[in-house]
């Protein structure tokens, strides 16, 4: 019979399989379970309680018409634009720097890696500190006699989301320098004795050999930093709260504040899953072209 | 000041742990009375809960109501009820009624009469939910105060306001002496609380439940309120040279002299009181802004979750009523700097302005507040419009009416 002979697929190799149930399940369960969950709630006009109770997308019209939520987006956008590009230009030119064979090389890489030990917290408290035109730099500046020195953008409208991603390139460029420099370390020596031999100057080296050589590492870096964008709260809680006004807010603070304190779960579930749809909305191109194009090539 | 606190709590929760006599019933509270003052205000209550054979477990939760009040929530629907829990009476605990998490009270409170002893009535009222009785207030916190400080103006030379008109008058002699008017820390409820002082002393009594009660959008938008916007307007420019965040460091401008006021509810009394400030002397309080001497009653009550265990049942009633007693009423509001729910009892030894709001009560010119009036949800959209209009000061005063007007229509 060639049932005996050819035991069922599906009792291969059976103790790997049921290893990995706990974690099958946990990603069903919690991930897409809970996604669905979310995602059906949102429909919903619950209040404290979940409640089934559809209204269609009216959660979704007061979403998009809430100024909160508008501020939130851009300030987004601003934010993630500023985190990667300078966190990867900073984090790369610092690598290559390091990687020139210079003295103390990991004295330099453990002061730049440190900030990246402390939480999000208390580096926002650091720099809620160091931006306090009370008590921090522009007061420092000014008693060394440059009086009309200004500089407050924590209490400025204006520029406050920029106060906020200093801090944030502070704490995370370390990081990235880190994974880059391992980068650069695993592009071959003879690569750069060839370019000498042919006599390409440095900086043309690095840009248009090295780095495309390097298109792993870049990529890795890329979800990192993205995946810290999406869900900056923390860092903003700890410096401004959303303040002044609202003008530092940012969507992952807009769910929970109406998740929790005003008590409005089908908000907090419409906002919740916008911004699912814009994570889905970047990375499913971007999958497509680098998973579905290599099994075709 | 914070681990001061916190010591202090970890301390009391030690003792109490060790004062309990055996075979008594454990009851954990919770609530986020965390400031000095607070916290020697729950001793008084559990003092005395003790002093009835029980045992009060302390489940003090760190941080403001906004984020005490998550915790408890999901305690609660998460199926690990505590014996007892604080919220503002009002609607924060609404749902939880209505979802059936909550105990009954009402045979209780038929028993002991708490219809004929809470004043004002209004009290009741907000906790009763379908004719039934479902929270124990413990006592009646009014925003419409409005703290001066005698410093600064006397360093301006100018006379104390007497209302807030004098007070908008006497900004420019403040400015020009180097003091910020006003004091409004950046939390968003400071600058929402302030606007809603001001409409039921600008706009007064009517307007503001007009608004806030039969949630008239446009009454909300019409030329009534517009003065009330205008005196908002007012407000923003007195206070945009504030850089600080927390209440209590607004009113410790106030204090140092280096504000000239602050709208802000008579739990700013306890900081005043921590300082060795005298009413009367080192500052003034004005009632109603001066303008319309009411006093809203919100405030602080205890909600009790249904339990399944009879004992704790029982001591849940023991409770109840130790909180109403007249004793525990009495050394609770002293130290909290708060006003009792019930009228028949002795308060000699409050202060001048806590009088002042007892007389103001004993006339019953009262008012609900918006705790009572409005869902969380509304409140959160009103902090948000308020906290960016107060930070910006380009906003104008119609596109800020337009949004308040459609924060009511679409209010609950």
């Amino acid at each position: 019979m060639s049932n005996s002979e050819r035991p069922n697929q599906l009792f291969r190799n059976l103790n790997a399989k049921v290893a990995s149930i706990p974690m099958i399940l946990t990603a069903l369960v919690v991930f897409v379970g809970g996604t669905a969950w979310t995602v059906l709630y949102s429909f919903t006009n619950s209040k404290l309680l979940p409640r089934l109770n559809f209204v269609g997308l009216d959660q979704y019209y007061r979403l998009w018409a809430t100024p909160r939520w508008l501020v939130s987006i851009e300030n987004l956008l601003i934010y993630g634009v500023i985190a990667l590009v300078f966190s990867l230009v900073i984090g790369f030119v610092l690598a290559a720097l390091l990687d020139q064979k210079i003295r103390f090389e990991d004295t330099f890489r453990t002061i730049f890696l440190y900030p990246f030990a402390l939480s999000f917290i208390v580096t926002g408290l650091v720099w809620q500190w160091l931006l306090n035109p009370d008590f921090g730099i522009q007061r420092v500046v000014r008693d060394l006699g440059w009086t009309s020195f200004s500089f407050d953008p924590l209490y400025n409208s204006s520029i406050v989301i920029y106060g906020i991603s200093i801090a944030a390139l502070w704490q995370g460029t370390g990081l990235i320098m880190c994974l880059m420099l391992a980068g650069l370390r695993g592009i071959d020596e003879d690569i750069w004795k060839a370019a000498r031999v042919d006599g390409i100057p440095m900086w043309k080296t690095y840009l248009f050999i090295v780095i495309p050589m390097m298109r792993p590492v870049f990529i890795t870096t890329l979800v990192i930093i993205a995946a810290g964008i999406v869900k900056v709260y923390d860092l903003v809680v700890a410096q401004t709260s959303g303040g002044p006004g609202i003008a530092s807010e940012v969507p992952a603070k807009y769910v929970y504040d109406y998740m929790f304190f005003a008590q409005n779960l089908g908000q907090g579930f419409a906002a919740s899953t916008m911004m699912l749809l814009s994570v889905v909305i970047v990375i499913v191109p971007w999958a497509y072209l680098e998973f579905g194009g290599k099994k075709r090539g | 000041m914070r681990y001061k606190f916190l010591t202090a709590a970890f301390a009391a929760t030690v003792a109490l742990n060790f004062a309990g006599p055996a075979g008594a019933t454990d009851l954990e509270v919770t609530h986020w009375w965390t400031s000095g003052g607070e916290a020697a205000a729950v001793a008084e209550l559990a003092k005395a809960f003790d002093a009835t054979g029980n045992h009060w477990v302390d489940g003090a939760i760190a941080g403001s109501g906004g984020t005490a009040r998550p915790i408890m929530i999901s305690r609660i629907t998460g199926g690990d009820p505590m014996g007892a829990t604080q919220f503002n009476h009002g609607r924060q605990a609404e749902e939880l009624v209505q979802a059936g998490l909550m105990r009954d009270l009402t045979d209780l409170a038929t028993k002991d009469k708490w219809t004929e002893i809470v004043r004002p009535k209004s009290l009741l009222d907000s906790c009763t939910i379908d004719g039934k009785i479902y929270c124990v207030p413990v006592n009646i916190h009014s925003w419409q105060w409005l703290w001066l400080s005698n410093e600064a103006f006397q360093k301006a030379g100018v006379p104390m306001p007497k209302d807030w008109n004098e007070f908008v008058a006497a900004a420019p002699a403040l400015e020009k002496a180097g003091i910020i008017p006003l004091a409004v820390g950046g939390q968003p409820w400071q600058a929402s609380g302030a606007f809603d002082v001001l409409l039921a002393a600008v706009g007064g009594t009517d307007a503001f439940l007009k608004v806030y009660k039969e949630k008239d959008a446009k009454f909300a938008g019409g030329p009534e309120i517009a003065k009330v916007f205008k005196a908002a307007d007012d407000a923003r420019k007195m206070a945009k040279n504030t850089n600080v965040q927390d209440w209590n460091q607004a009113t410790n401008l106030v204090i140092t002299g280096k504000a000239g006021g602050q709208i802000m509810g008579d739990w700013a009394q306890g900081e005043f009181q921590v300082a060795g400030k005298t009413a009367g002397k080192d500052y003034a309080c004005l009632p109603g802004l001066g303008l319309n001497e009411v006093i809203a009653t919100g405030g602080d009550a205890f909600y009790f979750p249904l339990l399944k265990d009879a004992d704790k049942s029982k001591a849940q009633e023991v409770l109840a009523e130790t909180l109403l007693d007249p004793k525990t009423q009495v050394a609770f509001n002293l130290k909290k700097g708060s006003l009792p729910v019930r009228g028949d009892v002795d308060l000699n030894t409050a202060n001048d302005c806590m009088k002042k709001g007892l007389a103001i009560l004993a006339k019953g010119a009262v008012i609900p507040w918006t705790d009572q009036l409005l869902s969380q949800d509304s409140q959160k959209q009103k902090e948000d419009l308020f906290s960016e209009f107060f930070a910006k000061p380009d906003m104008t005063l119609e596109e800020a009416q337009k949004r308040f007007a459609g924060i009511i229509a679409s209010a609950d």
